[in-house]
């Protein structure tokens, strides 16, 4: 479906006009480019990933850092102005916890003796740049102008003190990471069965559409609960947790796509030109690699960004339960979870911070799957 | 037409037996059971726990133990015991209101998502590429991709923190107020309920309702560029009756093997959106049997949505049927 498309510009006269059939995939990647909601989806996408794998170095702290006498702090202020005047550079002010007397809440309230400039480049927490290098060189930080460090927390902190800004760049890379995985362990298996499934038909697509639709007939989100539930009762490290969930979301996808590919495949096994290979006879490894596969790559990647989406979602709301990451790995969804509660969010609101991530990347992924799928296919009219 | 519903129904059953055996067997290995929080309990005797051991058929093969449960289903519907409630499953899961609030809930969201996705989905088609098309399908497209449980926190917190509505009386959460729960009905109790109940509709509407007007559109859109279309407009016929009498009958055909499609995706969509508005329905049920490991209400459960699916598979390929008499049974 065409969203915001640009006007085709008329060609300029004493342009040279070049009679060349372009390949496939640079038609592909023309009409691409002509959806402009689809490439803001593709340059966001291109944001959050960059952001996933530096994010130790955009991230001021370590994620599992505990600031506990900033224990629910609020976003700090980034100031601009001072008695001393306007200034382009941000500072912040150390805070100081006090408790409110009668209700007993954390009231945090600002020390304006000495002004903390935000920085960019500073040194901070060792880390592993792209997990190879030793470095401790973070994009920015609060610094006085005599090396004194003050803490920014630009989404506030957790109940333990942990940077909630910090934790949502970390978190992000399991979050963003989901949806690659499962189409990794995912399509080989739905190519795989859809395609035989549509290439051979008969029994065996009778036996494969049967089998799949076992797996049509569990329901996605209670069964993944269930799953989860199952994953996290045995105890497991997080990392297995995080493989275990990709697994679950593969059962319950898998057979969804493999009927997708099926379809594809049968289409295109009817057209005159696989009759004609086989005419030929040409054989069927041959006719599925030169004449089917060929045809079919281009729907795969379509399916491929739609899918991430539905992934993404599913792993937050899991997560979310409780019943999905754990500690001390972190997800935009497990994030979520320290606001479960009304009180809890009506004191704390900033907690809500890592939901916008979720949808920002989500929409993001729609546009550019939806923008992709009407550039993959040149018959369709909306 | 019958004999395809028999034929199409009595297939479920070997599906609905595979699903028992999954769920089970997931139950089965999940470490812990009900019995063993028991245990830490001071207060339950090694007796009892003993007698509950042996009715449940604790102490035996997994094979066996799924056999017993299966036989209890088909001859006497017994779907075992909630070791929480202390009652049958089927009463942990459907009474106390909750199977009638689940279907209230899921009946009237997808009412109101075609009420105002058709329409809107139609002006889309007939404004296309027009800004209010764009606008249009931008706020699809983000109702598509809020989670269905951060729409609902969000909304929470407008509602408490911003709006501040408990300062007019007004509570948030559950399906009344506390005050109306026990009352009997009346104008107020319903209008306490609407008020209770919209956020439930907006959460989990918003979420279909994407698919919905984007559907009618490229369907629409199909329509409108066939040759019947175009001798209407050619016979003079206004606009008006050329898009409503001639296009929208057809294209809405297509769309009536979505209702189907939708009811599971209601399932789901409102299983979280009930945990976090506190809504008293079957979802809800289901995930606190999770949380205590209550382990025959969750086999229940999965049991109950996997026939909800394919109940809605089953509606969504009649209903298909019944409106394209092109459509054979076969």
């Amino acid at each position: 479906m065409g969203l915001f498309r640009r006007e085709k510009e008329p060609p300029r006269e004493g342009d040279k006009q070049e009679y060349v059939s372009p390949s496939q995939w640079k038609m592909i990647w023309r009409a691409f480019r002509k959806h402009r909601l689809g490439n803001v989806g593709m340059a966001i996408i291109l944001v959050l990933i960059v952001g996933a794998v530096f994010a130790e170095f955009f991230a001021p702290y370590d994620y599992k850092d505990q600031y506990n006498s900033y224990s629910f702090s609020p976003p700090s202020t980034l100031h601009f102005r001072s008695e001393s005047g306007f200034s382009l550079r941000p500072f912040v002010y150390k805070t100081k916890r006090t408790f409110d007397r009668e209700t007993y809440r954390p009231v945090f309230t600002e020390d304006t003796s000495k002004k903390y400039y935000i920085r960019l480049f500073v040194r901070g927490s060792e880390y592993r740049l792209l997990g190879l290098f030793k470095t401790n060189i973070h994009f920015f930080g609060a610094r006085s102008e005599d090396g004194d460090e003050a803490m920014v927390f630009l989404f506030g902190a957790d109940a333990y003190g942990r940077d909630l800004f910090t934790r949502v760049m970390i978190g992000g890379r399991i979050s963003l990471a989901v949806g690659p995985f499962v189409i990794l362990l995912g399509f080989p298996i739905s190519i795989f069965l859809g395609g035989i499934s549509g290439y051979y038909g008969g029994g065996v697509d009778m036996f494969l559409q049967r089998f799949g639709e076992v797996f049509m007939a569990i329901p996605g989100l209670p069964i993944l609960l269930v799953i989860g539930a199952a994953l996290s009762g045995f105890g497991l490290s997080a990392v297995l947790v995080f493989f275990g969930i990709i697994g679950a979301l593969t059962i319950v996808s898998w057979a969804g796509m493999a009927r997708v590919i099926r379809g594809q495949v049968l289409a295109i096994r009817q057209m005159d030109f696989v009759s004609s290979a086989k005419a030929a006879g040409a054989s069927d490894v041959r006719i599925i690699i030169r004449h089917i596969a060929p045809n079919v790559t281009s729907y795969l990647v379509v399916a491929a960004t739609l899918t991430i989406p539905g992934m993404m979602l599913s792993e937050a709301a899991l997560s979310f339960l409780g019943y999905g990451i754990h500690e001390p790995m972190t997800s935009w969804g497990q994030l979520l979870n320290a606001a479960t509660n009304i009180s809890g969010i009506q004191e704390h609101p900033w907690l809500l911070i890592p939901g916008v991530f979720i949808v920002i990347s989500v929409l993001a992924f729609n546009f550019m799957g939806d923008a992709l799928r009407d550039a993959v296919d040149p018959f369709s009219i909306v | 037409m019958i004999t395809y519903i028999v034929r199409r129904t009595l297939y479920m059953l070997p599906l609905l037996i595979i699903v028992s055996l999954i769920s089970f067997l997931l139950i089965y290995i999940m470490p812990g059971d009900y019995l063993t929080r028991a245990q830490m309990n001071p207060q339950v005797t090694q007796e009892t726990l003993a007698q509950m051991r042996a009715a449940y058929g604790l102490d035996q093969s997994v094979l066996v133990q799924y056999w017993l449960w299966l036989k209890q289903i088909i001859l006497h519907g017994n779907f075992g015991m909630s070791f929480e409630t202390m009652r049958p499953v089927f009463w942990t899961l459907f009474m106390g209101g909750r199977l009638m609030w689940t279907i209230i809930v899921s009946l009237t969201t997808m009412l109101l998502t075609w009420m105002i996705s058709i329409p809107l989905g139609i002006y889309s088609a007939t404004h296309q590429y027009k800004p209010s098309d764009h606008t249009l399908t931008f706020f699809g497209f983000l109702g598509l991709s809020i989670p269905n449980f951060f729409f609902a926190l969000v909304l929470l917190w407008l509602l408490v923190a911003v709006f501040k509505v408990g300062n007019h009386g007004l509570g948030v959460g559950g399906l009344f107020d506390n005050r109306f729960i026990a009352a009997p009905w009346s104008l107020a109790k319903f209008g306490n309920l609407l008020w209770h109940i919209w956020p439930a509709w907006l959460v989990i509407g918003t979420s279909g309702m994407a698919g919905l007007i984007r559907y009618m559109r490229g369907s629409l859109l199909d329509t409108l560029s066939l040759q019947y279309v175009q001798t209407a407009r050619a016979k003079g016929l206004p606009e008006r009756t050329v898009i409503y009498k001639h296009a929208v009958r057809n294209a809405i055909n297509p769309l009536v093997s979505m209702l189907g499609m939708s009811l599971p995706g209601l399932v789901s969509g409102s299983l979280i959106t009930a945990i976090v508005l506190n809504l008293p329905t079957v979802e809800r049920a289901f995930f606190s049997a999770l949380q205590m490991q209550d382990q025959y209400v969750i086999m229940g459960g999965l049991l109950f949505f996997s026939l909800f699916l394919l109940l809605g598979n089953l509606i969504a390929d009649i209903l298909l049927a019944w409106v394209d008499p092109r459509i054979r049974y076969s």
